[in-house]
């Protein structure tokens, strides 16, 4: 019949989007979006994760699987002249705060231990969903950082550093225990480069802001709002990542070339010897978006029995009519004459004094009342 | 039927229209929602707006055995929460700001600055502090705040203060609970799990006035969730669940007006109102015109007026029904304008505390709490609660009550003395209040050399200790409503009144700000720096010259005579000198 003719044609066309639709082996994605940096002036690091988050929450990652971490509060800080808004363009043209921000880590949570925690999945059991890294060996993870850096190390909230060694082993452990498919990390420091020189795990691609030896320069400052709102290599990224959309045909090339050094004074820098296959046809939406791979099936599936509505509460006549009463709020009567329970246990009064008697009487019947003079 | 209709020339859904016919509430289905916005203006120019959503659902987490799974209107996080850990009682809120009591009365519901949670768990839990150790860190992660912050140095058991609100009898203080995190910061991503948790998200209704840019622009913003069992009818005998969560907000004259005591829903909230929560079963908006004529004018003007008795006090109310369509007017929007006329003094309130923290140097202080009587001839009790961090040592034998500069003997003290890096001070004091006067509590205190990683990445900005609690049942002016109905407006069946003549209240003082001995931080760096200096430069050069030997040294040949012993080598002949 002509319906299985257009079938099998279907079927050919298909064919050749069949082996890019498996090409990239993910099937779901996750971020983890890292601002180390507390104090006001640090404004433009919060700026630049917000941005990236912004970006990942357009192209269709859920709050669910994004861990979004951010050291400070400019947002509702005392110093904005515009509370609940964080904007990444001078004339305040784009608040990249939103109106349905969940922020996991806050304040003084963004630590280095919580943060490979988090990498590495070792939280403690109580640790809520939302503050979880759940991904598995099918999981692509974006991770960006960006706060202030040295020559092998990131400095997290003035206090503490991260090394590169840390960080390489970290993705060992995360490879080991399979808990990426393929992983993407971007850092926005300076000395950017140097974060990513050891790493040693497969199926990594890393993007800096710079090489070693310079500097990531920060972008405009706002004068209402009197600091810097943006650092150079994010806001052109940011740029990039706003003509991206979830069908988008771009790959990381493209990526590579954001903010040359005309623009961004640093050099960025990019690793991709130990990724598996060639930058050139992995997709920007196979890190920043979650493209949702749909297999259509024509089998059917029973559905189960359908929910028992609720059971109605046996009529209250048949038990006690107790009437229920509220607690008096501040009944002085009964907190004057209450009397605070003792919970420790101590030995009752004389114990000691006896205890002591009971020594000194053994003493003296075995040695005799002429040691007393050694006594006293 | 679901389907939005008609009615004047507004497209609007009916009122509770998703339940099937006369099957809401208690015959059909056993939840009811009901929304309500109280408007209040204040003295000063500024406004205070309250928002109260409550849930009310007929089911017993705690005594069905079976897992409850059908969820309609309340949330399933805070059901399932509820039912894990075994809570009778849930009390959290989420400020920023502090609420001025001089300046602007009483609030509806009041709270501390930052975060506060105060728990009741079930007489069957065998481990209190499991549980509640466990219970902050789901809610840490449904609220996204930081309450995973509160442990045991944070963490009191109040023996006499925050009784329960709901349904009991059994009282006993070893399964409550009460932490405060001062330091909490409350910004958008609070505010969105919170709207959430509504029956109608922000979409429809009162939640839609709740834009973040607005709500924080403001003097004083609070959320709150409150979960407790109440009486699920006139006769009391059986349990309810009641979830209410609570919005106050008060709009400042200079920020939010650019000074002009002209207020507006548009100008408080970006936004005029549409329709109400086709799920709710009352919407309703109160405007307090006690003032009116003389203060104020009201646009546009409802016939429907409602007095009701709240914090000792017979207000009279403008009513706008948002689930009926004429609310809404030719324009299908309701724009509150509200205008100033003239001026007029306020109404003192009758119980008001401050506290602050006296001394000098970074060894010793002294805490002040100060509490005004200003009732003129009736004298109260109050129950006042300080919890203070370890790092600050009380000295409790310091402790002086005085009124009226005469010592005042608390009729009764609880006080748990803190543990190092275990337990902080907790300290229960009811104090009689004579009428029309000052109390003043000090004690002094002597502040703690942490370990140098117990101090914040910030230690020079201080330490937070929480606000001070102070219980009381005020004498009041106006017998107080003793009745339960169902029909109450919610701003006024918050905390339940068991006599006429007082009413309770709590007012929560300021926390305090102390710095504390401080290390350098830089001093590791600095002396590693300044120790291997001396070291390079005194042994170095010590070691030198015990050690170095000293050779002649050649002067190097002049050009013509190297080459002259180039040929000389290839000659095989002597070289020059």
């Amino acid at each position: 019949t002509d319906y299985n003719d257009l079938y099998c044609l279907f079927t050919l066309v298909q064919f050749t989007k069949a082996g890019q639709f498996f090409s990239s082996g993910h099937t779901n994605n996750w971020a983890v979006l890292v601002c180390t940096s507390r104090f006001w002036f640090n404004y433009r690091h919060v700026a630049n994760t917000l941005s990236v988050y912004r970006s990942v929450k357009r192209l269709g990652i859920p709050d669910s699987h994004i861990v979004l971490m951010l050291a400070d509060d400019m947002a509702c800080n005392y110093r904005n002249p515009k509370p609940a808004t964080v904007f990444s363009h001078k004339n305040m043209e784009l608040n990249v705060y939103g109106d349905d921000v969940e922020v996991d880590y806050r304040g003084y949570e963004v630590t280095v231990e919580n943060f490979l925690r988090v990498l590495t999945g070792r939280l403690p059991p109580s640790t809520p969903r939302s503050k979880r890294l759940l991904s598995d060996d099918r999981s692509n993870i974006l991770i960006y950082l960006t706060g202030h850096g040295g020559n092998g190390f990131l400095k997290f909230q003035d206090s503490e550093e991260i090394s590169n060694m840390e960080l390489a082993d970290a993705f060992e452990q995360m490879w080991q225990k399979r808990r990426y498919n393929e992983l993407l990390f971007i850092i926005d420091t300076c000395q950017g480069a140097s974060m990513y020189e050891r790493f040693y795990s497969p199926n990594l691609m890393a993007l800096a802001s710079s090489q070693v030896g310079e500097d990531s320069l920060s972008h405009q400052p706002d004068l209402a709002i009197g600091v810097h709102l943006m650092d150079k290599y994010t806001f052109y990224l940011l740029e990039f990542l706003e003509e991206v959309h979830p069908a988008s045909q771009a790959n990381m090339n493209d990526l590579f070339k954001v903010c040359p050094q005309s623009q961004c004074v640093s050099t960025p820098g990019h690793r991709t010897d130990l990724f598996q296959r060639d930058p050139g046809s992995v997709l920007i939406t196979d890190f920043f978006g979650s493209v949702r791979k749909v297999e259509i099936t024509k089998d059917t599936i029973n559905l189960t029995s359908p929910v028992e509505p609720p059971i109605q509460r046996s009529g209250s006549g048949d038990i006690q009519i107790e009437s229920l009463t509220y607690v008096d709020q501040l009944p002085v009567a009964e907190i004057i004459h209450q009397k605070p329970k003792q919970k420790d246990w101590h030995p009752p009064d004389g114990f000691i004094l006896g205890l002591w008697t009971l020594i000194l009487l053994v003493f003296f019947q075995t040695y005799g009342i002429k040691h007393l003079k050694h006594i006293f | 039927s679901t389907y939005p209709s008609l009615i004047g020339q507004c497209w609007q859904a009916h009122p509770g229209s998703v339940c099937s016919k006369g099957s809401c509430g208690k015959n059909g289905t056993r939840d009811q929602f009901q929304e309500e916005l109280v408007i209040r203006p204040l003295h000063s120019g500024d406004i205070y707006a309250s928002f109260q959503f409550r849930t009310l659902w007929d089911i017993d987490f705690l005594q069905e055995r079976q897992k409850v799974s059908h969820y309609r209107l309340f949330p399933k996080s805070l059901g399932q929460v509820l039912s894990k850990f075994s809570v009778r009682e849930l009390h959290i809120s989420f400020t920023q700001g502090f609420w001025r009591t001089m300046q602007w009365g009483q609030p509806f519901i009041p709270s501390p600055p930052g975060a506060e949670l105060w728990v009741w768990f079930h007489d069957t839990v065998s481990d209190v502090d499991g549980n509640w150790k466990e219970l902050t860190n789901v809610l840490s992660g449904i609220f996204c705040a930081s309450l995973n912050f509160i442990d045991l140095t944070n963490t009191v058991q109040p023996s006499a203060s925050f009784k329960p609100l709901g349904l009991g009898n059994a009282t006993d203080h070893r399964f409550l609970r009460y932490a405060t995190l001062p330091r909490e910061i409350v910004c958008t991503e609070n505010l969105t799990p919170w709207k959430k948790l509504l029956p109608c998200g922000s979409k429809a209704g009162l939640s839609v006035l709740l834009k973040s840019e607005k709500l924080f622009h403001s003097s004083f913003h609070s959320q709150a969730v409150h979960i407790r069992p109440v009486c699920q009818d006139e006769q009391c005998t059986s349990k309810a669940w009641e979830l209410r969560q609570t919005l106050n907000v008060v709009f400042d004259l200079y920020t939010s007006s650019q000074g002009k005591k002209e207020w507006s829903l548009f100008k408080m909230f970006s936004r005029t109102l549409t329709e109400a929560c086709p799920l709710a079963t009352s919407s309703k908006i109160y405007v307090d015109i006690t003032d009116n004529p003389e203060l104020f004018e009201l646009n546009p003007v409802t016939p429907l007026l409602s007095q009701a008795v709240v914090l000792g006090d017979r207000r009279t109310y403008s009513v706008f029904d948002l689930t009926r369509a004429e609310t809404f007017g030719q324009l299908c929007s309701l724009n509150l304008l509200l205008r100033w006329k003239g001026d007029s003094d306020m109404l003192r309130p009758l119980l008001h505390a401050e506290r602050y923290v006296a001394g000098f140097g970074l060894q010793t202080g002294e805490i002040h709490t100060v509490i005004y009587n200003n009732h003129p001839y009736r004298a109260f009790p109050v129950l006042l609660m300080d919890s203070v961090p370890w790092y600050l040592q009380l000295y409790i034998h310091t402790l002086t009550v005085t009124s009226k500069s005469r010592d005042n003997k608390p009729s009764y003290i609880h006080y748990q003395p803190a543990k190092d890096r275990h337990r902080p001070h907790l300290l229960e004091m009811l104090i009689q209040l004579p009428p029309h006067s000052m109390t003043e509590v000090t004690v002094q205190f002597e502040r703690a050399l942490l370990k140098w990683t117990e101090y914040t990445p910030d230690p020079n900005h201080g330490f937070y200790v929480g606000s001070s609690v102070v219980s009381a049942l005020v004498p009041s002016m106006v017998a107080m409503n003793t009745n339960f109905t169902q029909d109450q407006p919610l701003f006024s069946s918050f905390v339940p009144v068991k006599e006429e003549s007082s009413y309770f209240v709590r007012v929560y003082t300021e926390p305090l700000l102390v710095n504390l001995p401080t290390p350098d931080f830089s001093m590791p760096y600095n002396v590693i720096c300044l120790t291997c200096t001396v070291v390079a430069v005194g042994y170095g050069s010590f070691y030198n010259l015990l050690t170095r030997t000293f050779q002649v040294d050649e002067p190097s040949l002049p050009l013509e005579k190297r080459l002259a012993n180039l040929i000389r080598r290839i000659r095989g002949v002597p070289l020059l000198a």
